[in-house]
Parts: structure tokens; sequence; C-alpha cells
């Protein structure tokens, strides 16, 4: 193990370490302490110039009024209508891609999954102008569905290459055993390969749900109205209405944060498995 | 074993396993194509067009062609050289959450109680959505009150509203840009670190080796597959900078933090009108900075597939 663990070192070494972990962390997450602090003060402190002092109170008003003088509840409504169908169909394609590209040995197999995951990596840009006009021209601008249709395409090339390498680390035998059997390949995608899936189904599902809950740029480019919005970009043009109305902005932020806050500690684990995919041999 | 097995069945069998893999790819590819593929290539030939986004009455597309018009435009766009400049400035700084999320990861590479409430904390800046780390800077940024504000004025006597200056704008939304990306490699590295083979670790003790130079020589090597991950992620990171900048300044002040991406959107879908080809031909070279990466990750990965 590196570094040396700390339970072998000088009993002051241990002391320091115990105190340096919390103070180490303070530091590190302050930025978003201030702004959770900030969105509980009451609006009359900031007005008196009294930003970090004590607060006059817990000001829960400021929550009370996002959510019923904005439309916050309906954009984090709309992020939900984007990101569960987008999660839904990202994870099942990707599961028939991976499936064909982790069991098959056809020609153009690794061409079909380099493409994937080279598409992966492009920059939005040279998307924009292409997807946004045939959004618009299909009818399907400023909709939750429009929307989603792109995030799941998009997301597919980075699922794949997830799906494929968690495929390819099953045991072979398996398929090759059903194959001897007589099992249709499709049986064998359904019955044998699918059930084994659930880690990576869930590695997945929790990293595109955070994916998308956080994207704003596609939330920009293909939906304008309080109607399809989500949350990302309606914060965004909420905080043009608000400025400098910290404590506002600052409660926004935190609503904005928490469901995919939330959707990391309930599946700590399968969130790191998926993203620190290929850190290990 | 039958060794009556009549052929037809057989062929059959063989014809499935060549059909099956297009059939399972059939639904993914066809979105990917529809939606990435073909958009790529639309792209680059916009690029060569001067097109307002427009289509006249019988629904017909109105650009006219310009030939390498956007490209001989773009030379000469000084907006487009600060953009790209900035990007540099982006690329390079980025870099130092490398060595940051590695330093953070052996710091937390311990088993202490409480331990991995503290990793998982430590890892938050990632999950949360870019607007609203952009917003939380904004607010530490804040002339008069912001906390780096008052700071930079107790150490300095006058305070910085960096978000406002020109010269510093471009680094206060990279350090922005940072904190996620630092929380991100971290995780990797500690992954990595988890993975590092304990006898090499004691072979290496016994002759002598320990701190840095044991970090060195003994465990970054074995953590090569992180850093080469962190790499990638960190580059594209910084190459994708589009959110902080549009929450935190809007390219500005006087367009002096405008990187490609979001001087791309400003050209294409801002307030400068709908210059779509010229928006492209940004983003054209966006796409091939990017894809200079993109090359150098899928010949490692051919590399690796073909070794095995």
């Amino acid at each position: 193990m590196f570094p040396r663990p700390i339970q072998q070192s000088t009993p002051l070494a241990q002391w320091v370490y115990t105190i340096a972990l919390p103070v180490a962390l303070l530091i590190w997450l302050f930025p978003l302490l201030g702004v959770a602090l900030t969105s509980l003060r009451p609006a009359s402190d900031l007005a008196q110039g009294n930003y970090f002092g004590m607060p006059s109170g817990i000001a829960w008003e400021n929550y009370i009024f996002i959510f019923t003088q904005t439309p916050i509840g309906q954009y984090m409504m709309n992020s939900l209508w984007v990101t569960i169908p987008t999660v839904i169909g990202a994870v099942s394609l990707s599961l028939m891609t991976g499936f064909a590209l982790a069991v098959y040995g056809f020609r153009g197999n690794i061409l079909v999954f380099f493409m994937f995951v080279a598409g992966n990596f492009v920059p939005f840009q040279i998307l924009m102008v292409p997807v946004r006009d045939m959004t618009l021209n299909l009818g399907m601008y400023d909709t939750w569905y429009g929307l989603a249709l792109f995030h799941i395409a998009f997301q597919t090339g980075f699922c794949t290459l997830f799906m494929r390498n968690f495929i390819k680390a099953l045991p072979f035998e398996l398929v090759e055993a059903a194959r001897v059997e007589g099992v249709s390949e499709w049986r064998i995608f359904w019955f044998i390969v699918l059930p084994l899936m659930r880690p990576a189904i869930a590695a997945l599902s929790v990293l595109v749900f955070t994916f998308i809950w956080n994207d704003f740029f596609w939330a920009t480019v293909l939906t304008q109205g309080v109607d399809s919005q989500p949350v990302t970009a309606g914060l965004s043009s909420l905080n043009g209405q608000w400025i400098a109305q910290w404590h506002l902005v600052s409660a926004g932020s935190i609503l904005a944060a928490l469901p995919p806050v939330l959707m990391f500690f309930m599946m700590q684990k399968h969130f790191i498995a998926g993203l620190t995919l290929g850190a290990v041999k | 074993m039958t060794a009556a097995s009549p052929t037809l069945p057989t062929q059959r069998i063989w014809n499935q396993r060549a059909i099956a893999p297009w059939l399972f790819l059939a639904p993914g590819l066809f979105m990917f194509t529809v939606y990435v593929l073909w958009p790529i290539i639309q792209s680059i030939t916009l690029s060569f067009y001067d097109w307002n986004g427009l289509y006249n009455k019988d629904g017909q597309f109105t650009g006219t062609f310009v030939g390498i018009g956007n490209y001989a435009e773009l030379v000469s766009d000084p907006a487009f050289e600060t953009s790209l400049w900035n990007n540099l400035k982006w690329l390079v700084l980025y870099m130092a959450a490398l060595p940051l999320g590695l330093f953070i990861a052996i710091f937390l590479n311990q088993t202490v109680t409480g331990i991995r409430l503290y990793k998982s904390l430590f890892f938050f800046p990632f999950v949360i959505s870019q607007v609203v780390v952009g917003l939380i800077f904004s607010w530490f940024y804040a002339p008069n009150f912001g906390l780096f504000y008052l700071l930079t004025e107790v150490i300095t006597g006058q305070g910085t509203a960096i978000l406002a200056d020109p010269d510093v704008v471009t680094y206060g939304i990279i350090a922005a840009g940072l904190w996620p990306q630092i929380a991100y490699v971290m995780i990797l590295y500690l992954t990595g670190l988890n993975n590092v083979a304990p006898d090499q670790i004691e072979a290496a003790k016994l002759d002598g080796a320990k701190g840095l130079k044991m970090l060195w020589h003994v465990v970054l090597p074995q953590l090569r597959p992180a850093t080469f991950i962190a790499v990638i992620v960190t580059v594209i990171g910084a190459l994708r900078s589009f959110d902080l900048v549009s929450i935190m300044t809007n390219g500005g002040p006087f367009g002096s933090s405008r990187v490609l991406s979001y001087y791309m959107f400003e050209m294409a879908l801002g307030e400068y009108g709908f210059r779509m080809g010229y928006g492209a031909a940004i983003a054209v070279v966006l796409f091939a900075i990017m894809m200079v990466f993109i090359s150098g990750f899928i010949w490692k990965m051919w590399r690796d597939e073909t070794e095995r």
C-alpha cells in the first residue's frame, strides 16, 4: 500500500493527520459551503452587508420563494423528462451494440467500435448547427423528446465502450455452451448475457443520469421555453433575472445540484466503478 | 455428438451468426450515424458556405458557397485569436489537475475511520453541474463581498474583481473548472492506488526506497493506466469549457475570456446574428485540435486490442 499506512507512523503524525483531514475538507468544499449557507440567509442580511457574520435567522423562505414565484419546479420536472428516457434509451441501445461488438468477430468490428469511442469525444460544437437544424425540421425543437433523442444517440457512444468491455470480460464459454445447445443468438443475449449485466446497467444508469441532468450546452441549443427547458438552462436564465440576489441564486443552485448528489450517494459504488473504467489494468 | 447432423440447420446457424451482430448494432448505429457522424460531415461542408440558418419559402437551403472564405476570415479575426490563445491556456493549466488530483488521492489513501465519507465528499464537486460550479465561483469572486475578493484585499490591500479584469479573467474561470476536474482525477488515482501491487512496494522498501523516490520509481509506473485516462479526460474537459465561460462571464469582459467552443456558439446562435457557416468553420478548427488527441487515444486502444 502506498503511502505507508498512518497507523505505522508516530503518534504525532497520526494526530496531525486526524486534524488535517477535516481541515482540508473544509477548505476544499469552502465555496460550496458558502453558497449553502447563503441560500439560508435572509435577504435583509445581504442588503445590510452581513454576508459572513451570524445570520439573523434561517430563511427557509428563500426556497419557498423560488418554488412558488419562479418555475424552478417545472424546470426540474423538465430535467427528469429528458434524463429518464435518455438513461433507458442509451442503456438499452448500448446493451445491444456492446453485445454485438463483444461476442461476434465480424469484419469491421474494431472499426465500428472505434467509431463509437471516437464519436464520444468530439466537441459538441461540430454537431451543433446540423443537429439543431434537423431538430427544427422534424418539429422537435423545444420539446423534451427532441433533446432526449440527441442525448440517447450521443451517450450510446460512451455506453457502448463500457458495455462492450464489460461483456468481453465475461466468460465466453457461457455463450459457446449455449450455442452448442442450439440456443438462438437473441435468446443468448436475453437469457444468458443480460442477467449478468446488472452491475454495468446500474453503473451506466447513474453516470448517464448525472451527465444528462448536468448538461447545459444542449439544453441551451435545443430548448428555450419554461415548458421544456431543463433546470441547468432554467437556472441560467433565472440568474439573469436575479441580478445580485445571491440568496436566491444560491438556493436555486443547491436545488439543481441535489438530484445528482443524491444519486451519487445512493449508488456510490456503481458510480465510481463506471467512472474509473480503464483506470486499472 | 450426433453424426447425422444435416447441413441445412448448420448453415442456418452460420447465417444467423453472420447477421445477428448487424441486427444488434442497427438501432444504436442508426442513431449514432444520424446524430453524430452525419452532422460532422454536414458541419465540415457548411464551413465552406455563408448561411444565416434560414430556408426560403420552398424549403430550400439559402446558403452561398464561399470556398475557404470563412477560414480566411478566421485568420485575421482578433476574437478568434483570443479564443485560440485562451484554449491553449485552458489546455496547459488544466493539466495541473493531474498532480493535484494525485496529491489528494495519496493524502486520502489511508484506512482510518470515516475515510470513505471523506473520499466521497472530496469527490463532490465533480457530481455537481458546471452551471452550479460557475455560479458558486461567481459568488466566490464577486466584487466587494466575495471571499476571494476579500482575501486579495487583506493580502494586497486592494481587492481584485477577477471576473471583471480582462487580464486575469480566464485564469479565474480555469480555477473554477479545475475544482471538479481535480476531483475526477483524484478518484481515478484512488482506484489506481488501490490496485498497486503490494509485493512490489515491499520489495522496493527492502531496497531502501521511500517517499518521493518510491512514488516516482515504483508507484507512478503502476499508475500509468490511470494517468492515461486522466490525461484524456482532462484534455477533453479543457476543450469543452463552454458551460463555465457562458455562466460566469459570457465571454467578457470585452470578449477576453472567450474560448473556441463559446465563440462558435456566439457566432452561430448568439447576439452577433446567425452566421452558421462561420460558426461551423470555428467548430471545424476545434474538432481538428480534438482529433489530434482522439487519434492518440484510438491508437493506444488499437495497440492494446491487438496485443491481446
